[in-house]
């Protein structure tokens, strides 16, 4: 196994290469303007003149090896200086983003809390909720429990969460008045009172995306069950004299991750990647926010950066879901 | 409205000269001040913007040496008097003006405001490696100079009738030189603490700013007001849409401000009925409009004369045709659904200020009948599907806008309007960020306009619509040679235009320039139907009843007046 | 006797003996001749579908979804109007003879716009999803059996992960969107590109827990035991591999309609869907999240109509997944 991951990790080195120059090369290719919002007063030669300031003048593949260049090299240069006080770093241009001119990686930092919060504490509690209710599901299947959350989660995975955020807030935000619809990102966590605040301003966003994620997972959590519920190593479990407690949640259950491990691996990274429309909705201006509105403004190297961070997050978290298979059912070897 | 126009003069009168309107008020007494603007500002420093958010969130902090107020006249800001030909701040021959700032004004660090930073800004903006957003605002200065500490002469290279761009409106503020010094053409960029906290003139400075997101300010202690603003501190937060943001005013209080508000008349009535916010309303030079190309846009001509003048439309050449396009429209009925209260229907592109608006009420009135005699006429007669045919060609239109749910309801009546009186329309809708760009390499880009009919809202700067008028010549049409770059959109070339808008460019005064440009736009529109005006949209915010001293201002930014707004006794 | 009229009669044995009375054994023995694996299919067919009938839910979820196809396809025939007519005096009415449904705020007639808009949600939603789950099962099996197939595929899965869906589809917007609208019409053209577009970007997770599943089920005995009489790969995968993984393809099926469906309206919102006088279901949903407050009707509608869509698939592949497996058949 530990060969597998070295080999693997090595491997995924010219995949993410790869990867980033698929993405720029997309990106490039694509219709859209980083002056596309510049107020149509602003007479064309103007416009191209601030194109010319962004860098834009330059041939696609000098740009990407100047990206390449900033992203691995002087990105790495700068947060060394700024542990230990160095200045390798000065005088070097970092990645900067076409909208605000300021250096890309500030911004994702200023980012990272908010959706940490807000989007991964909502995947936490729908992947919690979700393996309760699919074993129970399976296990009692079509009890009313088992019918009730099929219903539950297949209209919530149903329903968008453009809709069902609008809903909370008209419900909880204007008739009811108990939360309040705007997130406050400068909000700081200092005693009791103000935790209250920030879980208030939590409880709404959580709720639409916890729902979401919780119907899909507990689904796939469900099927898997009843595949092995029936299978005779339970028979012979069972046969054997185990309690049924020790069947369902150490024999069946292990069995069954493998799909559930494979969903959640996809949907970690994908919390890193945030919440578009939730964010949106309830103006929590996480990192979901920050790629929507940057691919809006065709801002490239903010676009690059966020997606190709995203694509580390991905590469590595399938590279885990393969090696938690391994673990799950040591009959799968790759080597 | 002329009641409420001199009201509002009154006001800003008062205001302008600096007479405490609210003198019990004191300085950050009252506060904090929450706005909401959902696209959120990406900088501060308008020079770098691009787009309307970030001139908005930087006018609470930096100011120019004039400003425009919501009559459209000009009032002093930094300057100390408006310049003249009878003051003598501006030359005879029209090629210089001079502004004397006001004395003993500091910039919030402490430090005094001088001619220095003055000449400073203009030397950054017309700076060519810094990709200075407002260039346009300095275009055709050969020098600036610092006369004194306190006066600074700028020098045209021609006569200028119009000299209020540079300095005049927020979108062209004075930058603090000793802050901005090291961020001088190229280092623009590397400049991310200065774009993001400008020091400046304004009532309120910046504690924190998060791009994209929320701008945290807090009252400016050297504001030149002792007693302002009312407010100690301001939370201007981003995101979400328009309706959310009406929301958050309207229904649930939370904010007391927000900006840019586009959703349908009968939800913004129900919004309103809930009797926590009132809308603010400025009608300026905001014109919703369907552009007819006279050009072949079709698609069997091979890449390059696509949309180029060697091809003249076939169906829209015709005047006659275009007329009856322009006839079959109720824009009454197209406002009633679509703005309400924020719009009116006009048949004018220059509907604002009153001087330059014409009397042009024709195309007010549907006539379909009269419509569909036109099209008899200009021989296009009904198929066996009711669709017009001439010479086995069916008048057949593709109809291109952005995306948008007004122009979307606009988009599907008028195509029944037009189904009507024989015309096949089919539809296309684009994204906002393709639609309005200018990525050479997109077909679906406005100017390329590789459609017959297209529609958005144009705008113009300032008071005068001269230049935006002039915008409609032979030479800007945009085309493959200057990578369709140019704002004739629509294709349309005149002789006898082009004439009119050379004589544009000489021409001093007021009235002779307010008689000139009604001339203009009767040509384009009434006249000629290249350009078909549908609604003269107004500046729409909403403002919580909580807040008192709101004046909305269609030619500057709407915070025009940021420094009298107070918390309203409940 | 031809094969054909063997056939018949086989069903119609089935057929008298299923109306008869209870099941007689005779319809699950092998036909008397084991080359003509024909025979031996349809029987299975049919039995499990004799077995999808026992299952109350997924009867119901039948019949509610024929009643779903039945009202997109014949009901704009019984009701003809036209659901992009503007009614300007109609608008916003309520529930009337004119108008069953009511009216939006252009005066278009609701009841007619949910059924067009019901079939181009369909259609997209079950042509997308059936692209997405074939070419993310097919992809997902190849790299789990085929150890040789498992490092190109997978790095290209995660290219396609890692991909910014947007920008993707205005470029293939911004590409295809003429060239096919001039080939098939604006309707057909945009339908083509549409599922296209969904179907491309949504396969991946499909294809990483199909091959999870594999790489788990290759290491079973009883694909050892078929392994070593020497069974081809092709019928391997069919026979052996494919139906152990079809619950887990079943649930990402499911899911797939309903996301296909809001990611539909999604891109028309981006501008990138239909033309804007083309209702679909998540359009109506989407234009009416604004008036609520004012006229709910119009959201919980649309709303309606997608969840009852994604329950009745959801359950229908529960009843066929029950139906399948030979385990629970036997009980």
């Amino acid at each position: 196994m530990l060969n597998f991951t070295i080999r693997r990790t090595l491997l995924a080195i010219p995949t993410l290469l790869f990867i980033s120059l698929v993405i720029f090369l997309l990106l490039e290719a694509s219709p859209g303007d980083p002056l596309g919002d510049v107020p149509l007063t602003v007479p064309p030669e103007v416009k191209e003149r601030m194109r010319e300031a962004l860098g834009l003048g330059q041939a696609w593949y000098i740009r990407y090896v100047l990206w390449l260049k900033q992203f691995f090299w002087v990105e790495p240069l700068h947060w060394f200086d700024q542990v230990f006080g160095t200045s390798y770093s000065a005088g070097m241009q970092r990645v900067i983003s076409f909208q605000s001119r300021s250096p890309v990686f500030d911004v994702i930092a200023q980012r990272v809390p908010q959706t940490l919060t807000v989007v991964g504490m909502s995947y936490v509690i729908g992947v919690l909720i979700a393996i309760p209710i699919g074993i129970i599901s399976a296990y009692k299947q079509y009890s009313w429990f088992d019918q009730l959350g099929t219903f539950v989660s297949m209209v919530g995975f149903s329903m968008p969460t453009f809709f069902t955020g609008v809903v909370l807030i008209i419900i909880f935000g204007v008739k009811l008045q108990w939360f309040p619809s705007i997130y406050d990102t400068t909000h700081v966590v200092r005693d009791w009172p103000s935790f209250l605040v920030q879980v208030k301003q939590m409880v709404m966003p959580v709720t639409v995306l916890a729902l979401y994620n919780a119907a899909q997972i507990s689904r796939f959590m469900r099927a898997s069950m009843l595949d092995n519920l029936n299978q005779d190593y339970v028979r012979t479990a069972r046969a054997k004299g185990l309690s049924e407690k020790t069947v369902v949640l150490k024999h069946v259950l292990r069995n069954s991750l493998i799909p559930v491990v494979t969903v959640i691996a996809l949907g970690l990274p994908a919390v890193f990647g945030g919440a578009i429309i939730t964010e949106q909705v309830f103006k929590v201006n996480g990192l979901g926010q920050l790629l929507i509105s940057a691919i809006h403004a065709n801002d490239i190297p903010m676009v690059l950066t966020l997606t190709f961070i995203f694509a580390i997050l991905i590469v590595a978290f399938t590279l885990i879901a393969d090696i938690v298979y391994g673990l799950l059912d040591p009959r799968i070897r790759y080597d | 409205m002329t009641r409420r126009t001199t009201q509002l003069f009154a006001a800003t009168a008062l205001a302008g000269m600096g007479l405490a309107t609210t003198a019990m008020a004191e300085r950050g007494s009252d506060g904090q001040l929450n706005l909401l603007l959902w696209q959120a500002p990406s900088t501060l420093n308008v020079y770098l913007s691009t787009g309307t958010k970030d001139m908005l969130a930087s006018s609470l902090i930096l100011e120019p040496l004039a400003a425009f107020a919501p009559d459209g006249s000009i009032i002093p800001r930094l300057a100390a008097e408006i310049p003249s030909l009878e003051n003598g701040g501006i030359s005879e021959d029209m090629t210089s003006i001079t502004w004397k700032l006001k004395e003993g004004l500091k910039w919030s660090d402490g430090t005094p405001v001088t001619a220095d930073d003055v000449k400073f800004t203009a030397d950054y903006c017309m700076n060519d490696e810094g990709g200075c957003a407002q260039a346009a605002k300095f275009s055709g200065i050969t020098s600036i100079e610092a006369v004194d500490p306190l006066t600074v002469k700028i020098t045209y290279d021609g006569p200028r009738p119009n000299p209020f761009d540079a300095f005049v409106g927020s979108q062209a503020p004075v930058l603090q030189k000793a802050q901005f010094e090291s961020c001088m053409g190229a280092a623009s960029a590397s400049c991310t603490a200065q774009n993001f906290g400008p020091i400046g003139t304004g009532p309120f400075r910046v504690t924190d700013f998060r791009t994209n997101d929320v701008a945290s300010l807090d009252a400016n202690p050297e504001y030149r007001e002792a007693d302002k603003p009312a407010f100690a501190t301001v939370n201007l937060k981003g995101g979400g849409d328009s309706s959310a943001a009406a929301r958050a005013v309207l229904e649930t209080g939370e904010y007391d401000y927000a900006w840019n508000i586009q959703i349908a008349p009968d939800v913004l009535d129900g919004m309103l009925a809930a009797g926590k916010g009132k809308l603010e309303v400025d009608f300026g030079a905001t014109v919703e409009h369907i552009k007819l190309n006279m050009t072949d846009p079709s698609s069997s001509l091979p890449e390059g004369e696509r949309s180029t003048l060697a091809h003249p439309h076939p169906i829209l050449s015709d005047v006659k045709v275009r007329r009856a396009l322009s006839m079959a429209i109720d824009r009454q009925l197209l406002n009633e659904i679509g703005y309400g209260d924020t719009g009116r229907a006009t048949c004018n592109m220059v509907p604002a200020p009153e001087i330059f608006a014409a009397d042009n009420p024709d195309c007010l009135t549907q006539d379909i009948e009269g419509a569909k005699a036109l099209l008899d006429e200009a021989g296009w007669v009904p198929g066996g599907d009711g669709i017009r045919e001439k010479d086995g060609q069916r008048l057949k239109m593709l109809f291109q806008t952005s995306v948008n749910p007004v122009r979307q309801d606009f988009q599907a009546l008028i195509k029944q309007w037009w189904t009507e009186i024989g015309v096949e329309t089919e539809l296309k809708t684009i994204d906002a960020s393709v639609f309005f760009g200018s990525d050479p390499g997109s077909p679906d880009t406005l100017v390329k306009f590789y459609a017959d009919v297209e529609m958005y809202t144009d705008v113009y700067d300032g008071t005068d619509p001269g230049s935006f008028l002039s915008e409609h010549t032979c030479a800007s049409i945009p085309s493959p040679e200057n990578q369709w770059q140019g704002e004739n959109a629509a294709r349309f070339c005149s002789e006898t235009f082009d004439a009119m808008s050379v004589e544009m460019g000489k021409t001093a005064g007021l009235e002779a320039r307010a008689e000139l440009a009604k001339t203009m736009n009767l040509m384009l529109t009434r006249d000629e139907m290249v350009l078909l005006p549908l609604i003269a949209r107004g500046r729409v915010s909403v403002s919580s009843n909580a807040l008192a001293g709101v004046q909305m201002n269609a030619w500057d930014s709407e915070f025009w007046n940021v420094a009298d707004w107070s918390r309203a006794a409940e | 006797m031809t094969e054909t009229e063997r056939q018949q009669q086989l069903d119609t044995a089935e057929l008298v003996a299923e109306t008869a009375g209870p099941a007689p054994v005779t319809g699950e023995l092998p036909p008397n001749n084991p080359v003509h694996a024909d025979g031996e299919t349809r029987s299975q067919w049919l039995d499990v579908w004799r077995q999808f009938r026992s299952h109350t839910g997924a009867m119901v979820a039948l019949v509610l979804f024929l009643g779903v196809i039945l009202f997109v396809t014949i009901g704009p025939l019984i009701w003809t109007i036209d659901p992009t007519y503007v009614d300007i005096r109609a608008r916003n009415s309520g529930f009337t003879a004119a108008h069953p449904l009511g009216t939006d705020q252009l005066g278009r007639d609701l009841l007619a716009r949910l059924m067009s808009g019901g079939r181009v949600s369909i259609a997209v939603g079950l042509t997308a999803m059936t692209l997405a789950i074939t070419l993310g099962s097919f992809i997902g099996v190849m790299s789990g059996y085929f150890r040789r197939l498992d490092a190109p595929l997978m790095r290209m899965t995660e290219l396609f992960l890692a991909l910014p869906l947007l920008p993707l589809l205005l470029l293939m917007v911004t590409l295809f969107r003429e060239p096919l609208s001039q080939t098939f019409g604006p309707a057909m053209g945009i339908f083509l590109l549409i599922v296209t577009a969904i179907g491309a970007t949504s396969w991946m997770q499909s294809a990483r827990i199909v091959r999870g599943e594999v790489l788990g089920l290759k290491e079973r005995e009883f694909i050892l035991a078929a392994k070593s009489i020497g069974t081809p790969p092709r019928r391997m995968i069919l026979r052996h591999i494919l139906p152990n993984v079809l619950s887990p393809i079943m649930v990402a099926a499911t899911l797939g309609i309903a996301t296909a469906i809001i990611t539909e309206s999604a891109l028309s919102f981006l501008g990138l869907g239909f033309p804007p006088d083309f209702p679909t279901w998540g359009r109506l949903l989407f234009d009416a999240v604004d008036q609520m407050v004012l006229y709910p009707w119009r959201v919980i509608l649309p709303g309606l109509f997608i969840s009852l869509t994604v329950l009745c698939v959801n359950y229908i592949g529960d009843g066929l997944r029950d139906a399948m497996d030979p385990r629970i058949r036997g009980r």
